[in-house]
């Protein structure tokens, strides 16, 4: 568990920083299309990243995170459009939506038992509730779409998150890095062990002592409210936002592949998973264009065999027989420790 | 001498079962305490009671002087009572060491000072050379004294043990006998436990209580109480007795 960098070899801290340094100078040497899938992959890992907390560390889980990104677009992109109110403000109150929603549902489910697979149905159902209900709502654009003007690509302004791929590239590096450094606090506090020892066994965490309801309830609110800011980084980045397609379940299935693939429970799982399926599936997009093939759904077919694979061949995901091949970790015996 | 467990009058039901009826003792500060009887008797219900995994019927539970039935199992732990699971719950993905930082983490905040705990309670119980294996790769007998170091590393004034002999051969049974008794005597820890394996109930309890369908039939000394015509004709067997 702890493993992650307090055990990490030399050649192991070499390696993290040449990756940072690499992806420090992407932008001078990328072109603008290989910035965007870097900045997918870092949305993906970002976000795979947070819902990670709930179900990789206290075992919730969530098939229903769609509701938190679109919480967060829509009430950031609500508050810039209507009332000029900038990002970096918006995104407090977006957060605060998630934050109080996710404590909703989870006190809901806890307070009254819901566990396991029906809990993860409830988290479907909450997401759906949003979809048909931004659907509905006139004052965002209901089903027509919200659309925010169009960011002008010569000039940045931070400000108000307008401006061209790099600088979307950087806001979304440092969340993801801020992320990884978050969560591995966590996981070296007592709040991580906590969840860890809820994920493993609930009625011997209580047993010693752990109050799981209030454990669990930090899950949720901590993996909502740093969900929502990937989705207030969706609605700057994207300008565009659909109910259909920012709430639909398929958004909160693709948003938990990275973590499956790369290793659930695991600090470096996330962003593995997120680099290898992104990269994949974008160059498998690229092989059947140079082709001059058009298969519509080819991605998600790719991605439910990329699901099999891994889930048939390395059930603790990719990360976990990695570090142990690079030698990156000095105790091979951890396999749950990233 | 004030008690530190006093159990008064408890009986709890299974749809008409009774499992346990009108049972009531009092543990001392600083004594080993062990109920014994048959299977199905109803000691993991008492237990169970203690624990505040099973709230009773009626009946009342007291510890350091405060009503304690009726509390969540995580406050009755907090309250100072730690148990270990008759069928072990370690966290099987966590490390031996993880499993005991839980427990220790209970009544220190910073990593650092429940880690020192955890070392301490670890090299107590035997554990400090597996403490980077998973727990899932540990055999029964380390699993058992992985469940009571995980308690232990709570800080109890009283450990429940449910069972932790079972499933020992006769040197581990031996082994953590001396591991309990040592407890016991360097840090006055109270330990109520049930108790199958009469060749530890003997070594360890100074007082033994015995449980027949669900009521208490004889309490003393464990001597006394093996010489129990009742004990002997319910529970020990008439070949028990030399």
């Amino acid at each position: 568990m702890k493993m992650a960098l307090a055990s990490m070899r030399m050649h192991g801290w070499i390696l993290l920083i040449a990756v940072l340094a690499g992806l420090l100078g992407a932008p001078f040497l990328a072109s603008d299309y290989l910035l965007t899938v870097l900045i997918l992959i870092l949305y993906f890992a970002y976000a795979g990243q947070a819902w990670n907390i709930m179900m990789g560390f206290a075992g919730q889980l969530s098939l229903g995170h769609a509701l938190y990104i679109g919480l967060g677009a829509y009430v950031a992109a609500a508050l810039y459009v209507h009332y000029g109110i900038v990002p970096w403000v918006g995104l407090v109150a977006a957060v605060a939506v998630a934050v109080a929603c996710g404590a909703i549902i989870a006190f809901l489910a806890f307070r009254f038992g819901v566990g396991g697979v029906y809990f993860a149905i409830l988290t479907i159902a909450f997401a759906e509730f949003a979809r048909i209900g931004f659907d509905h709502f006139r004052w965002v654009g209901a089903s027509s779409g919200f659309f925010l003007p169009v960011a002008q690509y010569t000039s940045n302004d931070l400000w108000n998150l307008r401006g061209n791929p790099a600088l979307f590239y950087y806001i979304m590096l440092t969340l993801t890095v801020a992320a990884f450094l978050l969560c591995r606090l966590l996981l070296q506090s007592r709040i991580g062990y906590y969840w860890q020892a809820i994920r493993e066994d609930e009625e011997a965490a209580r047993a010693l002592g752990i109050d799981t309801f209030r454990y669990k309830m930090y899950a949720v609110v901590i993996s909502a409210g740093m969900t929502s800011l990937a989705g207030v980084f969706f609605a700057f980045y994207y300008n565009n936002l659909f109910p259909e397609q920012v709430f639909h379940i398929s958004r909160s299935i693709e948003l938990i592949l990275a973590p499956i693939i790369g290793g659930i429970g695991t600090l470096f799982g996330p962003i593995i998973g997120a680099f290898l399926l992104t990269s994949l599936a974008e160059g498998l997009h690229e092989l059947l264009t140079a082709f001059g093939l058009d298969v519509p759904g080819a991605k998600q077919v790719f991605y439910g065999l990329c699901l099999l694979a891994v889930i048939t061949l390395l059930p603790d995901g990719i990360w976990p027989p990695l570090a142990r091949a690079l030698r990156l970790t000095s105790q091979p015996s951890k396999d749950r420790g990233p | 001498m004030t008690v530190l467990l006093a159990i008064s009058d408890l009986s709890k039901s299974f749809r008409g079962l009774r499992a346990v009826q009108n049972v009531g003792f009092a543990v001392q500060p600083g004594e080993i305490f062990a109920v014994i009887g048959p299977n199905g008797a109803g000691k993991t219900t008492l237990f169970n009671l203690i624990a505040g995994t099973l709230v009773p019927d009626s009946g009342t539970i007291s510890f350091c002087a405060e009503r304690i039935d009726g509390l969540t199992p995580d406050a009755v732990c907090r309250g100072g009572i730690g148990r270990t699971f008759q069928l072990v719950r370690p966290f099987l993905g966590l490390t031996v060491q993880d499993n005991v930082m839980v427990g220790a983490l209970l009544r220190r905040k910073d990593v650092t000072t429940a880690m020192r705990r955890a070392h301490e309670v670890m090299r107590q119980l035997d554990l400090f050379d597996k403490r980077a294996l998973p727990a899932s790769a540990l055999t029964l007998p380390d699993r058992k004294r992985l469940e009571v170091a995980r308690a232990l590393a709570t800080d109890p004034k009283l450990l429940l043990l449910d069972e932790v002999m079972a499933g020992l051969r006769p040197t581990e049974t031996d082994r953590m006998v001396e591991i309990l008794v040592d407890l016991n005597r360097t840090t006055g820890l109270t330990i109520l436990l049930i108790e199958h394996v009469m060749r530890a109930v003997m070594a360890l309890a100074r007082r033994v209580l015995v449980l027949h369908h669900g009521a208490a039939i004889a309490e003393g000394e464990p001597a006394a109480v093996v010489r129990d015509p009742a004990v002997i004709e319910s529970y020990l067997g008439v070949e028990a007795v030399d």
